[in-house]
């Protein structure tokens, strides 16, 4: 057999692995993209998207610009939803804050997959020691109230808006660790990752090339999931004013700001929780529709 | 009785409470600053905060100043808060009550919305009614609890003034005003949560509905309440009642969340002012209790098994 033969077979070896993988997740996306929710989730999230991208330069007025003439004004053509007790326009501020929502939430559900699939991964694949060791740790982490250990990491960090994406990405491991464990023992046994092993791939390479793309669906179903409680909590954090710090707006600080004149100037406590409401929910959506895509035997 | 799985579940809890601690006594310690420079101020000499380091403990290994914190804390003792100089234990005691009493009125609100919502959309499927309960199901867990409470406090408290924005009254001392004050918060947690609990009653209740038993049941001409009372309830409780446990944990952290909105006496209001005040003794006596509270709930809900299922035999 000559080299040309042999890279052709190869080629059709390559196209007949990659065939079934390739159908499974365009029957995916066909499945989503037939969803109803999960598309109308998706439209709110490139909404918020472009907002969080474009922030100050489709912003309507400056979000930090004061204007004490128009202090506590109310909705109206010239402001959308109002300005502030320092004059500031509040639509401005809400698509400035979709930064940082969106930010926290990526930053915070990236270290908690980033660390938690590893956790869940090693778990599953080692010794029974090391297994009960991490997943006990796992199982003391997610006994505890996820906003108050929050809080506890951010005694310890200070506050702001980089240790809040921390704090709350701490929080979501155990989550990630359990699915990634969960589906590693569904497979470990299974004949491909024997044969990978008598084929003499080490543990490191076995994990990275056999397990991982086996337990990816469930894993991007928590991404999608853990997103909208990565920014409900950063909401929560920036609320209790840990997290962002003035004068930069987040929706979360926005609603604390706005406690005091909420009885003259109600419309202060609606759309900044409204754009929490809309964005968060945009990821349940999602994550259910994806959930529905990638595994169609767990639909009810 | 199956004590061999009790004492499993005991261990468990103690595991638990063990392990929280610890970890929150090592984040303390990278807490940026030294807590005696906290106490005594920026232009204390730098012997004075020598010498209370000294007296604090502060410079033991941290081992031993987490086992004698721990051994204290077990005889009550957590220590005295580093800002007023107070005893921590008796704060803690006086905020225990008014946190448990929101846990367990929200879950109880939580499940008076979640059972019947969950029960009617999995007895008829597909109806006007499971439609609206999915649907609330889907959009109530994406609701941020504290706009939920500034909501209602704008609207229920400030503008039609049926019940107080903030405040606590002993159920001891007066029923009425207590629930009158519990309302509000308890609401809004217990939404959230029933939000949750909903779909999962709903989908143990399909779950059970379609089981072979179930159908015997009916072709063995039961009525259909019957049917769905003695026969699917009952299995289905046993998958509600693990929903529940898995839930307590979320539910106190939606309480720590909306005691700070309603201005709530709780726990969780003490932690955030131990964290803003880096008042780090409050702090750990706080996580300690709460952690107690939480795995005691769990166990207990791990033990109504028991009552529920006497088939389950647990390694």
């Amino acid at each position: 057999m000559d080299l040309q033969d042999r890279s052709a077979g190869r080629q059709a070896y390559m196209d007949d692995s990659l065939g079934p993988a390739n159908t499974l997740w365009r029957d995916a996306l066909r499945r989503l993209l037939r969803h109803r929710l999960a598309m109308f989730g998706a439209v709110v999230l490139t909404l918020v998207a472009i907002m969080g991208v474009f922030g100050t330069a489709i912003a309507p007025y400056d979000p930090n610009g004061m204007d004490f003439a128009n202090r506590f004004a109310s909705p109206s053509f010239a402001h959308w939803m109002g300005t502030d007790d320092f004059g500031r326009d509040i639509f401005s501020r809400i698509i400035v804050g979709a930064r940082v929502s969106l930010l926290s939430g990526v930053v915070a559900v990236s270290v908690a997959t980033a660390v938690g699939t590893s956790l869940g991964l090693i778990a599953g694949y080692s010794t029974r020691l090391t297994d009960e060791v991490i997943m006990r740790a796992m199982d003391v982490l997610y006994a505890f109230p996820a906003i108050l250990l929050a809080i506890a990491v951010l005694a310890a960090l200070g506050k702001g808006i980089e240790n809040a994406m921390i704090a709350i990405g701490v929080v979501y491991i155990p989550i990630f660790a359990r699915i990634a464990r969960a589906a590693v023992l569904g497979i470990r046994n299974e004949e491909f990752i024997i044969a990978a092993r008598a084929l003499g791939a080490g543990n490191i390479r076995i994990l990275a090339t056999h397990v991982l793309p086996n337990v990816l669906s469930p894993i991007i179903v928590e991404i999608t999931l853990s997103l909208a409680f990565a920014i409900l909590a950063e909401a929560a954090l920036s609320f209790f004013g840990l997290g962002t710090q003035p004068p930069d707006p987040s929706w979360g600080r926005m609603l604390s700001e706005g406690r005091d004149f909420f009885r003259q100037s109600g419309w202060m406590g609606v759309f900044p929780g409204l754009a929490i409401f809309f964005t968060v929910m945009g990821f349940n959506f999602l994550g259910d529709g994806l959930r529905d895509a990638l595994d169609p035997k767990l639909r009810r | 009785m199956n004590y061999q799985y009790i004492a499993q579940r005991l261990l468990l809890a103690v595991i638990v409470i063990l392990g929280v601690t610890f970890v929150v006594f090592m984040i303390m310690q990278i807490v940026p600053g030294d807590p005696a420079r906290v106490v005594l101020g920026p232009y204390a000499s730098d012997e004075s905060v020598q010498g209370l380091r000294e007296r604090l403990g502060l410079n033991r290994p941290f081992i031993e100043q987490y086992i004698s914190w721990l051994g204290n804390a077990i005889r009550g003792d957590f220590g005295q808060s580093l800002l007023n100089g107070q005893d921590v234990a008796p704060q803690l005691i006086s905020r225990m009550g008014p946190s448990f009493e929101l846990a367990m009125v929200s879950l109880l609100f939580g499940l008076a919305i979640a059972f019947p919502v969950g029960m009617i959309s999995a007895l008829k499927p597909g109806s006007a009614i499971d439609v609206v309960a999915t649907l609330f199901s889907q959009i109530g867990v994406s609701v941020p609890s504290f706009w939920m409470g500034i909501l209602l406090i704008i609207f229920l408290s400030l503008h039609l003034n049926l019940f107080p924005p903030s405040g606590y009254t002993p159920i001891w001392e007066n029923v009425s005003d207590w629930f009158h004050h519990i309302f509000l918060p308890a609401f809004t947690a217990g939404f959230v949560s029933a939000s949750i609990q909903t779909r999962f009653i709903r989908s143990a209740m399909l779950d059970v509905l379609n089981a072979n038993y179930v159908q015997t049941a009916r072709a063995k001409g039961l009525a259909e309440r019957a049917v769905v009372l003695n026969h699917a309830l009952r299995n289905a409780l046993i998958n509600i009642v693990t929903i529940i446990g898995l839930q307590i944990t979320a539910l106190f952290s939606g309480v720590v969340i909306v005691e700070v909105v309603f201005s709530w006496p709780g726990l969780g209001r003490l932690a955030l002012n131990a964290v803003e005040e880096r008042d780090y003794p409050l702090l750990q006596g706080t996580v300690f209790v709460v952690a107690v509270m939480v795995t005691m709930v769990n166990l207990f809900v791990d033990l109504l098994y028991f009552l529920l299922d006497p088939r389950i035999e647990y390694a």
